[in-house]
C-alpha cells in the first residue's frame, strides 16, 4: 500500500486545515528478539517532511516507541493553491514520497 | 412522575413501595435480604433467577422496561432473512412463576447512600444489594453525526429488535449492484466477532439474492477475533465480495452525514447503498446515573463479586463492566450473573464469596451449516479477568462437516441460554 493522504481539496485563503498522512511500515523497534535469541535489526522511518510550494512547513523526527504504520496529522494555514510534497525516510535507506493539491480561493 | 426527586420524596417512596409492593407475605417472612436487578438481558435475568433459586427467602426484584427481551445472538440471522424476529424474542413469565417480581419500568434515579432505586412512575426501592445488568448505550459524541435519528437512516441493528428489521428491510430493497458498507468501531465493543459474522451472513443474502453487490467493511481495528476463519471462510465462500479496510489502511470511520448517507474516514468518503454503523459504545445509561462508570465509560469491578469499585453495595455484570479478557457477550454476560448471585447470596449472608471460573463460548456463523466457534475460561487475576487454560478456537484447517456440525452446535447453544435464562 502506498501512503494515505488528506488534504482538503479546496480552501478559502487563511483558512487553518488539517492534514493527514499515513503510510505502512513495520516500525521494527530493534530491542526484540527471535525466538532463538537473535536481536531483530532496528527498521523504522526515522524523518517525516511536509513542503507546501517547495516550502518546509511541518517536520516530525520518528522513534522506535512508535507504532507500525505512522499516523500523523497537523494544521496548516491554506495560502495559496499549489502541492504539498510529502516524504519518509528511515532505516536502511528507506525513502517513499507522496503528494496532494489544494485550489485556494 | 414529573416533580423533581429530591431526597426527602424518595425516602416516603420507600414507604410507599413496602406497602404497594405485591409481595407482603415474603416482606412478613423472615427474609434474607432483598436484591434488585435492573436489566433483564441474559445477564440481568440469569442473575436474578439464580438468585431466588439460591435462596427462595431472598426477595429479588427485576426491572425491565421492555416487557418482550429481543437476543442479539443470532439477530444476524435475522438481518440475512434466515431467521424471523420472534425466534429471538423471550418474556419474563417463567422468573415471575419462580418467585422472581419482574417490573416493567426504567429506573431513573440510583440513590446509593439510601441504597434505594426509584422508577420512572416515581416507585422507590430498597435494595440490600443492586446489580446493574444495562449491557450497552451508544457514545453518540465519538462519533459526530450520529444519534438517534441518524439510526434510522443508517441503522445500527446493535441493540436486536426494530433496528435488526430496518437493516433488513433496506437490504431488501437495495438493487443487486449495491454496496452495503459496515461500519466497526474498536474495542471494547458488544461482541467483537459479530460485525464479521455480520458481513458474512449479508454476504450470503447478496451471493443469493443480489450476486452483483458487495460488502465494504470499514473498520477502526487492523486485527479481529477469529480472523483467520472469518478471511478463509470469506474467501472460501464468497471470493472477493467482501472487502475490508482496516485502521492502517484508514478505515477508521471518523463522521457521518446521514442525510447523504455518507460515511466518513480519515482519508476518504463512501456513500453505499446501505450504511450500517456501528457506533462506538460504553455502558447503559444506568451505570452512569449510579455512579458505576468511570472516564472510560465502562464500570470497573472487583473481579471476585462483581462489586463495582466506585459504588458501595452495586454490582455491575454483563457487558457494561470491564471484565478483563472476558469478551462481552451473551455466554459470558450469563456466566457472569449467576457468579454475582452466588457472592450476594454469600455476602448477604456474613460469607466469603469463592473465586469464580467463568466460561464464555462464541460461535460464529457464516453461512447456513458453516460455523466456528471460541471458548474460554476465565478467573479473577488482581484486579480483573484472566483467560486461563482450557480455552479453544475452532481449527482454521477442518472439514466442512466440522464447520457443519458446529453450526447445528450453535443452535444448541442458542436454545440452551434461551431456556437456562428465560424458558
Amino acid at each position: 500500500m502506498a501512503a494515505l493522504i488528506n488534504v482538503p481539496a479546496k480552501g478559502r485563503r487563511g483558512d487553518v486545515i488539517e492534514i493527514r498522512t499515513l503510510t505502512s511500515h513495520i516500525m521494527e523497534t530493534g530491542f526484540r528478539h527471535t525466538a532463538d535469541g537473535a536481536p531483530v535489526p532496528r527498521d523504522i522511518i526515522t524523518s517525516f517532511t511536509c513542503r507546501y510550494n517547495g516550502a518546509e512547513i511541518f517536520r516530525a523526527d520518528l522513534f522506535p516507541a512508535i507504532a507500525a504504520n505512522p499516523y500523523l496529522s497537523f494544521f496548516t494555514v491554506a495560502k495559496e493553491s499549489g502541492k504539498f510534497e510529502f516524504e519518509w525516510t528511515g532505516d536502511n535507506g528507506y525513502s517513499s514520497s507522496a503528494s496532494a493539491s489544494i485550489t485556494v480561493e | 412522575m414529573k416533580a423533581p426527586m429530591t431526597r426527602r420524596n424518595a425516602v416516603l417512596g420507600i414507604t410507599v413501595a413496602a406497602t404497594s409492593l405485591a409481595v407482603p407475605s415474603i416482606l412478613r417472612a423472615q427474609s434474607a435480604g432483598r436484591v434488585v436487578v435492573i436489566g433483564g438481558g441474559f445477564g440481568g435475568a440469569a442473575c436474578a433467577r439464580a438468585l431466588k433459586r439460591a435462596q427462595a427467602n431472598l426477595q429479588v426484584i427485576l426491572i425491565e422496561p421492555n416487557a418482550i427481551f429481543t437476543s442479539c445472538p443470532f439477530s444476524n440471522a435475522v438481518i440475512a432473512g434466515l431467521r424471523e424476529i420472534d425466534a429471538q424474542q423471550f418474556g419474563y413469565d417463567r422468573l415471575r412463576a419462580e418467585g422472581v417480581t419482574v417490573i416493567g419500568q426504567a429506573v431513573t434515579t440510583i440513590e446509593p447512600q439510601l441504597r434505594s432505586v426509584i422508577t420512572a412512575d416515581g416507585v422507590a426501592l430498597p435494595y440490600d444489594r443492586l446489580v446493574l445488568s444495562p449491557g450497552i448505550d451508544f457514545h453518540f459524541e465519538a462519533l459526530p453525526g450520529y444519534d438517534d435519528a441518524a439510526s434510522e437512516k443508517m441503522p445500527h441493528a446493535w441493540k436486536a429488535g426494530a433496528q435488526t428489521l430496518l437493516l433488513r428491510r433496506q437490504l431488501e430493497a437495495m438493487p443487486d449492484g449495491g454496496t452495503v458498507a459496515i461500519a466497526i468501531p474498536a474495542n471494547p465493543s458488544r461482541c467483537p466477532p459479530a460485525p464479521y459474522e455480520r458481513a458474512s451472513l449479508i454476504a450470503h443474502y447478496l451471493k443469493t439474492k443480489k450476486p452483483r453487490s458487495k460488502v465494504l467493511i470499514l473498520d477502526a481495528k487492523d486485527n479481529f477475533s477469529q480472523q483467520r476463519l472469518f478471511e478463509k471462510a470469506w474467501k472460501e465462500l464468497y471470493g472477493d465480495m467482501i472487502e475490508r479496510i482496516g485502521l492502517s489502511q484508514g478505515g477508521r470511520v471518523t463522521s457521518v452525514d446521514p442525510a447523504t448517507r455518507t460515511i466518513v474516514t480519515e482519508f476518504g468518503n463512501y456513500t453505499p447503498d446501505v450504511a450500517n454503523v456501528i457506533p462506538p459504545q460504553r455502558a447503559g445509561r444506568i451505570a452512569e446515573v449510579a455512579g458505576a462508570a468511570d472516564a472510560t465509560g465502562w464500570c470497573p469491578i472487583n473481579p471476585v463479586t462483581f462489586e463495582s469499585k466506585l459504588v458501595r453495595n452495586i454490582h455491575v455484570i454483563g457487558d457494561a463492566c470491564l471484565g478483563g479478557g472476558i469478551p462481552k457477550s451473551a455466554s459470558a454476560a450469563g456466566a457472569q450473573g449467576k457468579a454475582c448471585a452466588a457472592a450476594i447470596v454469600n455476602l448477604l449472608a456474613g460469607r466469603a464469596p469463592e473465586t469464580p471460573r467463568l466460561t464464555g463460548i462464541c460461535y460464529n456463523i457464516v453461512a447456513p451449516g458453516y460455523g466456528f466457534s471460541l471458548a474460554g475460561n476465565y478467573q479473577p487475576k488482581g484486579d480483573i479477568f484472566a483467560e486461563v487454560e482450557g480455552g479453544a478456537t475452532s481449527p482454521v484447517d477442518a472439514p466442512r462437516e466440522l464447520r457443519a456440525r458446529e453450526a447445528t452446535e450453535a443452535e444448541h447453544w442458542f436454545q440452551t441460554i434461551t431456556a437456562d435464562t428465560f424458558g
